[in-house]
């Protein structure tokens, strides 16, 4: 019996073998690499190009597929941690920059891509994009595009309520503004609060506005109680002032931001405090799908606070680009080059899906708010990258958190700063 | 595998023999007594998977939880996982933090609404649908499906009936012509809001728990009950009930375990918010220690939990399934 028991196995180890071997011819005869490439985008109309141009590739490439995988911005932030030391990791996925880049440098789960971007492909883009994604020399990402964070606004509902949007130059006159739409029956400001982000963009505007660069730097540093400064309790005072008023949509608590960019885009709300990319994100989750026509639609940049460190040209925004896993196949890095060549770059400024980083590609753009945002950024000599990405994830939830804290106003600025800024010690010390 | 048994005697008795005759004896008469009706010959056949199974995915994560508490590990690389030891720091930024008693406090709240008001409804509506009557499958489907829901799904449901605007509950409101709540958005209601969909989503399962003991229970005993000149509400109280308790400890014991463990209906509801309001013992180490991956400080939370959880089970099993 027990004879009969090996050489069935022995039987069985030789068929196993044997298509081992099969499996193995067949291997290189193929060739075949696959690119799994994540990406976080809902936009039908940039999809549609972006598989497009993937297709493309892999007709000029026949050995090599683009696998297109596709996670919700908020889950996408949760599950990266776990994703990116899996084996199914994606090649490419979507970066914000900043700490929680650095955090995933440091823990080597990333390639570098210094030596494949050198020469044409990063002379083509704006130093300060390349920088965003360099850390100590390397060169970890490829770059895509810039963002920046300010008031989108309906004028036909401020028209209604009598506000003149020029006139929105100073906090106090924001302040203003909401009282008299208030006064008119319309909801003010839409906010997405479930997600938290849309609102530490208020919190961390006045605090640019407020500390400038060099709060922003000395806060990093520790000096001035850092994160308890004086500049980051004056700015959840002045975003309580705000609050207090109750600008936002009904039930602004439990909206995600893309049911505030709907409420924005059905006219519902007269402003939203977003980013660039609200033009679209509006659009997509109005109604009727084309959101607010372009002649009815405005853009202001966030009110100044007189006498403070801040410039008026600083802005806040982000540096968006993709990055690769350890491990991933050259071949990745050569579809980003493919997709994200300054032919590419120029046709989606042209389209209007975002404002590119490669040199030259912003004078193609011919959405109006993209190139004002295109010059405002060109022009800022203070980019501050969003918080919640600079700060790496244990800092950076904190102030999104905090930030709905206060808005909901269930703590004071002081006990917000004390949060920010010990989370930030416990991630350093 | 069935070889494995048969060679236990044999070795045993090979070794036995060398030994001595008279331990090998013993050794033989011991495992025939423990092996009564093949008894030891299943435990060596089937325990050996389950303990590995359980080794590998339980009490090793258990323990690795516990040690993982005392460091920080931001999550990324082995390498980092257990160099930055903080002591006790994680369970004193737990003990102080007014988050996690909010959540200890809702999770409490949670076990009180599941055995004061979804038990005894479970109970009432089993009483009316156990029988065997015109409908009673229809109820008992109807009662039940809330149940068959995923937990995310009916979390996304009660969300759009939550809605203010556009949800079931603001229809309710506008036949008043008053303006409906955003209860999700409000601090003070949300969690009741919550407890409403976990009584309605998990009621009916402890209803057929109920409907299945009291189909166990001889109809001779209700016969003799009402030929003695009881009543209906008498019979229900003095032989139903009373033969029903070994149902009832069970979904008592379900209830407070499931309502511990409480999170997926609560992530796509509110995910803890607005502003903590919500937050579960779970949704707290899931907001708290996987998304700001504070791994060590999420484990921590998790030991809580885990001795909560221990010290129940060890404790209700120590008192009320002591009877049976």
């Amino acid at each position: 019996m027990r004879k009969r028991f090996a050489a069935t196995n022995a039987r069985w180890i030789g068929s196993l073998a044997a298509g081992l071997l099969v499996a193995s011819l067949q291997g290189p005869a193929q060739a075949e690499t696959t690119v799994r490439w994540l990406h976080i985008e809902q936009n039908p109309q940039i999809l549609e190009t972006w598989t497009q141009l993937a297709r493309d590739y892999e007709a000029q490439h026949p050995d090599v597929t683009i696998d297109m995988q596709f996670l919700e911005n908020e889950a996408f932030k949760t599950k990266l941690t776990t994703l990116l030391q899996s084996d199914d990791r994606p090649h490419i996925f979507y970066s914000w920059g900043g700490g929680v880049l650095q955090a995933q440098i440091e823990a080597g789960v990333l390639r570098t891509v210094t030596d494949l971007m050198r020469g044409d492909w990063e002379d083509s883009l704006s130093p300060a994009a390349v920088n965003a994604f360099t850390y100590e020399g390397e060169v970890y990402g490829a770059p895509m595009l810039v963002s920046q964070v300010g008031f989108w606004y309906n004028k036909e509902l401020f028209a209604q309520a009598g506000v003149n949007a020029e006139e929105i130059v100073e906090w106090d006159d924001l302040l203003a503004a909401v009282q008299a739409l208030k006064d008119a029956g319309i909801t003010p400001i839409a906010a997405g609060g479930a997600d938290k982000w849309p609102l530490h963009f208020y919190y961390t505007l006045l605090a640019i506005r407020l500390g400038g660069a060099e709060g922003f730097a000395a806060a990093m540093a520790g000096e001035n109680d850092g994160f308890e400064s004086d500049v980051y309790i004056r700015s959840g005072e002045l975003f309580q002032q705000l609050t207090e008023m109750e600008p936002f949509q009904r039930g602004y608590l439990a909206a995600k931001y893309q049911e505030a960019a709907g409420v924005f885009g059905n006219g519902d709300a007269a402003m939203h405090l977003m980013g660039n990319w609200d033009y679209n994100t509006a659009k997509t989750n109005s109604v009727s799908g084309e959101g607010i026509a372009d002649d009815n639609l405005g853009w202001f940049d966030f009110p100044q606070i007189p006498d403070q460190a801040g410039r008026p040209t600083d802005t806040l925004g982000g540096i968006n680009g993709w990055i690769f896993s350890a491990g991933a196949p050259d071949e990745a890095v050569d579809f980003m080059r493919f997709f994200l060549s300054q032919e590419n770059q120029r046709m989606m400024g042209r389209e209007g899906f975002f404002i590119p980083v490669a040199k030259g590609a912003s004078a193609d753009i011919q959405n109006p708010f993209f190139k004002a945002v295109a010059d405002n950024i060109a022009a800022s000599q203070y980019h501050q990258i969003f918080y919640d990405q600079m700060l790496g994830p244990d800092v950076g939830r904190v102030v999104n958190d905090v930030s709905q804290d206060l808005a909901s106003g269930v703590i004071t600025p002081e006990e917000a700063a004390e949060q920010v800024q010990q989370a930030y010690e416990d991630a350093t010390f | 595998m069935s070889s494995v048994s048969r060679s236990e005697p044999t070795k045993a008795g090979t070794a036995g023999t060398l030994l001595g005759a008279a331990r090998s004896l013993s050794l033989k008469d011991r495992y025939a007594r423990a092996n009564h009706n093949g008894r030891m010959t299943a435990i060596i056949l089937f325990l050996p998977p389950a303990l590995l199974l359980f080794t590998i995915f339980v009490i090793l994560p258990i323990f690795e939880a516990g040690l993982m508490s005392f460091f920080r590990w931001n999550g990324y690389g082995e390498a980092t996982k257990f160099a930055n030891p903080v002591g006790f720091q994680n369970y004193e930024r737990l003990a102080g933090n007014r988050a996690f008693i909010r959540a200890l406090l809702n999770t409490g709240g949670i076990i009180i609404v599941s055995l004061a008001v979804q038990l005894p409804l479970a109970l009432a509506m089993a009483l009316l649908v156990a029988k065997r009557f015109a409908g009673a499958y229809l109820f008992r489907t109807i009662f039940f499906l809330p149940f068959i829901l995923a937990e995310v799904a009916t979390g996304l449901i009660w969300r759009f009936v939550y809605d203010g605007e556009f949800g079931l509950v603001s229809a309710i409101w506008g036949v008043w012509g008053a303006e409906a709540p955003f209860v999700l958005a409000d601090r003070t209601w949300a969690i009741y809001a919550i407890m409403i969909v976990v009584v309605w989503k998990y009621f009916g399962w402890h209803m057929m728990i109920y409907i299945a003991g009291i189909q166990n229970i001889p109809s001779d005993l209700t016969d003799a009950a009402r030929m003695d000149g009881a009543t209906r509400w008498q019979i229900t109280r003095y032989v139903t009930i009373p033969l029903l308790m070994p149902a009832i400890r069970v979904s008592t014991f379900f209830a407070i375990l499931g309502s511990l463990q409480l999170f997926d209906l609560v992530m796509p509801l509110t995910r803890g918010g607005p502003s903590n309001a919500t937050q579960t013992i779970v949704t707290y180490l899931y907001n708290f220690g996987i998304e700001r991956t504070r791994i060590g400080f999420g484990s921590a939370v998790g030991v809580v939990l885990f001795v909560i959880c221990l010290g129940f089970a060890v404790s209700y099993g120590r008192t009320l399934f002591r009877k049976e």
